[in-house]
């Protein structure tokens, strides 16, 4: 019978080894990338502003003219949710101030034809997350704290990527970024030197159960 | 349908056996779990049948994979994309913002549901204009606070994808306005006739609006008749009250004040328009606690097992036709003159008789007696003659005016209208409400006497069988769309108000009528409110009293007065003695369906029967001995016949029912083609006739054929340990602080350390099974509550029903008439849970309040909780059971609790989304969560207050008190897994010389004090631990 030669030479045997480590790397490597790249403010759309149907500059209103956010958002401090002002609220100051600016035309339109206008959301959560203003800004959790300087927006953007693990940073160890509830709402606040001390004593004030905060059910149900 | 040959029979004989040679006492769900057969062994060992989850659709799983391995990769790459854009659309104008709505915070709106035609007081939540929830009004004298399974599933019928959409003439798609101008001219002949050949046909009418336009229409047009027919009516209520005082009267209880009742097939506990009210205080008499030992005591004679004789403290099956034998003889015995009295029955004992005579004589004015629906008159005479007799009437039953529009008997009135019919009198029928072609009495044929009607107009919820065959079709607007008003079982009024737009366009009955008096168009809010204006009962402005009834959901100064009536001698006549050797063929609304109105809803059609736990499809229910005569297994399929006409029904024994009889239950087999009613049960209208309405004479013929049935009793079962603790009043009241037939308490040791818990609040629960008489009010509640899903039969077969609380039910005794026990079962929330430990993802940890959390988003699906959960309480979504395609339902959902997908555990979490809204306004208004603040759906729902919540904590709470009542019990205590919520023993109350239908058992010796917990005692309780 016929000796055959040798298809695969011995030194193969290194690129079938070097290949199988390889692939396993590259295997890995892809993974970290698809972490990396789902975990990154580009795919989460951190500091993309948002493009709304009317014009609204928080810049303006909030930075400018300094209205409360509690003007629009008024059942922030009593519901889980803030609240998008009814046209009504635009309208009330708009027919005396820029009555007639094209920014301003949207919010007629829709008052004139009560179609409602149409906000994209900015922050939206999973479904089976269950955040509640009502409790942070009644316990010293500042407005900047998670929608950061609104104020100097123009258009609105997220500053922070809403993830489990940011949550949890302030739940497990809140003192860190508590201010009085007098101060919730001021967006020129600044954590002050003895911030710890201040986030203890709140703490007490408050009677917030740290322990409980790290609980499944307080935001998931 | 299969040959009954393929299921393994069960061995009637053997299972009489096995009872009779059972130690002490032995607590059963079912006869297959006596007979020990394979399915039952199958469910003890597995929890889910085997293959339960493996795809067996009509692709075996191996072709599936083939065919979706490409879909589905590319499917799971559908989660890598970014977030769906949500929009948010505020309100134009801010006038609801303002006055009455804070977004996010759900509104309540006082209304009243009229499932039954007669007011149930409810508040109704609202989520930003959508209702999501319907719980009782606790200022209606009819709820309480509390509400039955038909009025919070009416949530579910208003969203139902399946109502009528369209106005319709003939097959033809029309409008309301094309419907009001084409009709125009046939009323203005109408009206030159005097409304002669103008008939109307409703069902009982309590709107007091409505009766006063149906005086305008009859003003307007003398000629024209309203006939009134409610399948399910009191036709024999009436006729008993006109034979006793010559008149018309509606019987008002007040089991408050009762210390004896006698109910007479009275199943007063689910099926009267007061159910509610009355289970309430039937059930204020049966709370025995350490400072009250006193207790009320209810004799039961009846014909189909019901909820009402489970709770009784003596129970006697009887034959409908065999229980006018026992009033006569009741009646004779405490001196009622010119009654006859037969032979009493063989079943009844004098004995029994004896007992109950002599309660009844001791307790006079506080006794009662009372006849059910389905008893003919005489029987209902004879109750009011011994309740007369007895002194009870004003103490305990009163008389007043019927509170239904113009009483008339129902049947008599459906007679008239087709003899009209059929003489061809009839111009143009109105029919609102009510579905006769489906559940009129068949000998009256109504649906082929319709032909000759020149128009028939049907406004209903649905496209049903009736709009089916009638020339104009109109749908109806449900009470949660429209302005109404109603009264209450004793006469309260209430007005309806809307919570939302009609969803599908549909037009209220007084919308409809305003056509007929000439005033089309005219709104439904007009006509109700300038109704009440006329009636001038507001003291100044009209406004405020308006928004005071519509804000508390009774109008102010409304009720019937109490009635007094005179007792006529000399109605009782003689008993004619029901023919012999024929079976007796029983008719009863179908307790979940009632009579066929809730066929399309499917909380209610999965919702287990009270005592056959059979959902979906009725069945033809026997008792054990009929069985064993005619040689009958369950899923049998049997021809029932009864006056040349018959129905094919599968046949279930439930325990209890009386021998040489059948019950079938109305409401199924619906032509109707909804996705919910299509193809489920038998018909039974169909074998129902004008002279015997309630029961007839007939036979049983096996086919040899068979049909599953879905049923849920040997689901979850935890066979072989002591679960349910009862005993009786007298052996309590030896030794109240240690009641004898209590398990003696243990000491147990874990091996795991204790929980820490740092908050101020452990939540607890307490359930009564003394006051739980088994309504499943508490499990339509919850599923309201939690967005759970229906299933559908196919899967309930499979064990894989999703009720998050369901209600066992075990029987004690005599298999013939047996005791019954309810015992509602939910997650218990172990402080050391056995489904914590084995969770690989930890998608089921404790909180520091005690409460099992279960994370939706951490589950993988692995199942090894329910495994290990003794007490099967877990639920996992094998399919996609929640639908996420239709839209109407998405409206319905609660927005405060997850909605699951397919693929996670499930279980009752105390209803944690409310414990989070009352502690987050607690801690906002800087105060502590008061006692009774925090209230689960179910224990809202519950009509007996069977179900306590609160902080264990807090040394006032009720709950706490009730854990400290010697009749406080753990279930599985041997376990040692610290259940938080606890049961209370079933009390009853027999007769100290009838033999106690619950025999005191003896636990032995208090066992060693070193009896630790042993490896096998933390196993799962399945016994077998691996799988």
């Amino acid at each position: 019978m016929e000796r055959r030669p040798q298809l695969f030479r011995p030194r193969i045997n290194k690129l079938a080894r070097v290949t199988i480590f390889v692939g396993a790397l590259i295997a890995v490597e892809l993974l970290l990338i698809m972490i990396v790249f789902f975990r990154s403010n580009f795919w989460r759309q951190v500091n993309i502003a948002i493009e709304q149907p009317v014009a609204f500059s928080h810049y303006a209103h909030a930075g400018v003219v300094g209205t409360d956010c509690r003007y629009c958002h008024t059942s922030v401090d009593q519901s889980h949710f803030a609240n998008i002002p009814p046209t009504e609220t635009c309208v009330t100051c708009h027919t005396q101030v820029k009555r007639d600016s094209p920014r301003v035309q949207p919010i007629w339109q829709s008052w004139e034809t009560g179609e409602p206008i149409l906000w994209q959301r900015v922050h939206d959560l999973p479904d089976f997350v269950y955040f509640n203003h009502n409790v942070h800004v009644n316990n010293g959790v500042g407005c900047t704290e998670c929608h950061g300087q609104v104020n100097e927006m123009e258009v609105v953007w997220k500053t922070e990527g809403l993830f489990m693990g940011w949550c949890l940073d302030c739940h497990r160890n809140p003192e860190q970024y508590l201010r009085p509830v007098e101060e919730v709402y001021n967006m020129e606040w600044q954590r002050p030197d003895d911030q710890l001390e201040l986030g203890q004593q709140l703490l007490t004030e408050y009677d917030i159960n740290v322990s409980r905060l790290s609980n499944c059910y307080i935001c998931h149900r | 349908m299969t040959t009954n040959s393929d299921n393994e029979r069960v061995d009637l004989a053997q299972i009489r056996e096995r009872l009779a040679g059972a130690k002490g006492q032995q607590y059963w769900r079912s006869l297959e779990e006596v007979a020990e057969t394979r399915e039952f062994q199958e469910f003890l060992h597995r929890e889910f049948p085997q293959g339960a989850a493996e795809w067996d659709d009509s692709l075996s799983r191996r072709t599936f994979l083939k065919i979706m391995g490409a879909s589905l990769a590319l499917a799971g790459l559908t989660s890598c994309r970014r977030q769906p854009v949500e929009r948010i659309a505020p309100y134009t104008n801010a006038k609801p913002e303002q006055e009455y709505l804070t977004p996010g915070i759900p509104a309540y709106y006082a209304s009243v549901a009229t499932p039954r035609g007669y007011a149930m007081g409810v508040l109704v939540e609202s989520h930003m204009g959508r209702p999501t929830f319907i719980s009782g009004n606790p200022e209606h004298p009819a709820s309480l606070g509390a509400a039955d399974v038909f009025t919070q599933a009416e949530l579910l019928t208003m969203y139902d994808p399946d109502r009528s959409q369209d106005v319709r003439q003939g097959d033809a798609v029309s409008s309301w306005d094309n419907f009001v101008n084409t009709i125009a001219p046939q009323l203005d002949e109408l009206r030159a006739a005097g409304g002669a050949g103008l008939r109307i046909l409703t069902q009982t009418v309590t709107s007091p609006t409505l009766a006063s336009q149906m005086q305008a229409l009859q003003e307007a047009l003398p000629s024209a008749q309203w006939h009134r027919y409610n399948p399910v009516g009191n036709d024999n209520v009436r006729q008993g009250a006109q034979l006793a005082f010559g008149e018309f009267t509606d019987n008002i209880y007040r089991f408050s004040q009762a210390n004896v009742i006698l109910s007479l097939d009275s199943n007063f506990l689910l099926n009267d328009p007061g159910s509610v009210r009355y289970a309430r205080e039937f059930m204020s008499r049966r709370r025995v606690r350490l400072d009250n030992l006193e207790m009320n005591r209810l004799y039961v004679v009846e014909s189909t097992p019901s909820i009402t004789g489970s709770v009784a403290d003596h129970r006697q099956p009887l034959r409908a036709s065999e229980i006018e034998a026992v009033a006569r003889v009741v009646a004779q015995r405490v001196g009622v003159a010119d009654v006859t009295a037969p032979e009493l029955p063989a079943a009844v004992s004098s004995e029994w008789i004896d007992a109950l005579v002599s309660d009844l004589q001791e307790n006079q004015g506080a006794g009662l007696v009372l006849a059910g629906d389905n008893q003919p008159p005489v029987v209902h005479a004879l109750a009011h003659a011994i309740n007369q007799q007895l002194g009870n009437v004003g103490t305990t039953v009163v008389y007043i005016e019927p509170v239904e529009a113009n009483p008339v008997n129902q049947t008599e009135s459906l007679r008239e209208l087709v003899t009209a019919m059929e003489a061809g009198e009839v111009q143009m029928l109105l029919i609102i409400g009510g579905n006769p072609v489906y559940d009129a009495p068949a000998d009256l044929d109504f649906g082929s006497k319709l032909a000759n009607v020149g128009t028939t107009i049907h406004q209903s919820l649905f496209f049903d069988e009736t709009s089916a065959t009638a020339t104009w079709h109109l749908p109806g607007a449900h009470f949660l769309e429209s302005w109404s008003d109603a009264l209450s079982f004793n006469g309260v009024a209430s007005i309806v108000q809307p919570i939302i737009e009609p969803l599908y366009g549909g037009k209220s009955a007084h919308e409809l009528l305003a056509v007929f008096l000439g005033q089309a168009g005219t709104s439904g809010y007009d006509i109700v409110r300038s109704y009440w204006q006329n009636q001038n009962l507001a003291e100044g402005n009209f406004e405020t009293f308006w928004n005071r009834a519509l804000r508390a959901g009774i109008v102010a100064g409304t009720g019937a007065t109490v009635k007094s009536v005179s007792l006529q001698g000399g109605f009782a006549g003689e008993m004619t003695a029901p023919p012999e050797g024929q079976i007796e063929i029983m008719f009863q609304p179908d307790p979940t369906i009632w009579d066929g109105r809730f066929a399309n809803n499917g909380w209610l059609q999965e919702l287990p029967d009270p005592l056959t736990k059979l959902t979906w499809d009725n069945a033809a229910l026997v008792g054990l001995r009929t069985a064993e005569t005619l040689g009958l297994n369950p899923n049998d399929v049997v021809e029932v016949r009864a006056g040349g006409t018959s129905v094919r029904a599968p046949v279930w024994i439930l325990e209890g029912h009386p021998d040489n009889a059948v019950t079938v239950y109305l409401g199924h087999g619906r032509a109707f083609t909804g996705r919910v009613s299509s193809g489920v049960g038998f018909n039974a209208y169909s074998i129902r006739t004008t002279d015997a309405p309630w029961f007839t004479y007939g036979e049983l013929r096996p086919t040899g054929e068979s049909y599953a049935l879905a049923c849920t009793q040997d689901h979850a079962t935890m066979a072989g340990r002591e679960l349910v603790v009862s005993g009786t009043l007298a052996s309590l009241r030896e030794d109240p602080e240690h009641p004898p037939f209590m398990p003696h308490g243990h000491e147990y040791h874990s091996i795991y350390p204790d929980y820490e818990y740092g908050g101020p609040r452990a939540w607890g629960m307490v359930v009564d099974l003394t006051a739980c008489i088994g309504c499943n009010a508490c499990t339509i509640a919850c599923q309201a509550e939690n967005n759970i899903p229906v299933v559908g039969k196919e899967q309930v077969l499979k064990a894989r029903e999703m009720h998050w609380l369901r209600i066992d039910r075990y029987y004690t005794g005599d298999p013939d008439n047996p005791t019954v026990h309810f015992q509602p079962m939910m997650c218990v929330h172990c402080e050391k849970a056995p489904c914590e430990v084995v969770c690989p993802v930890a998608a089921t940890v404790h909180d520091d309040e005690g409460i099992n959390n279960m994370v939706y988003n951490r589950c993988v699906g692995t199942r090894y909780c329910s495994n290990n959960c003794p007490y099967k309480v877990r639920r996992f979504n094998f399919l996609q059971y929640t639908d996420r395609q239709t839209e109407s339902l998405k409206l319905m959902r609660n927005p405060d609790v997850t909605v699951r997908n397919r693929g996670v555990m499930e279980k009752c979490t105390y209803c944690i989304q409310r414990i989070v809204a009352a502690r987050i306004q607690a801690n906002v208004e800087e105060r502590e969560i008061n006692d009774g603040e925090v209230q689960t759906a179910c224990q809202a729902a519950c009509p007996t207050r069977a179900i306590v919540f609160g902080n264990l904590n807090d040394p006032e709470s009720q709950v706490r008190k009730l854990k400290a009542e010697p009749l406080n019990y753990i279930m599985l205590e041997e376990l040692n897994i610290q259940p938080r919520t606890t049961w209370l023993a079933n009390v009853r109350n027999p007769h100290p010389t009838l033999a106690p239908l619950v025999p005191v058992e003896d636990h032995g010796p208090a066992p060693e004090e070193d009896h630790g917990t042993t490896p096998e005692e933390v196993a799962p309780a399945d016994g077998h631990g691996t799988e």
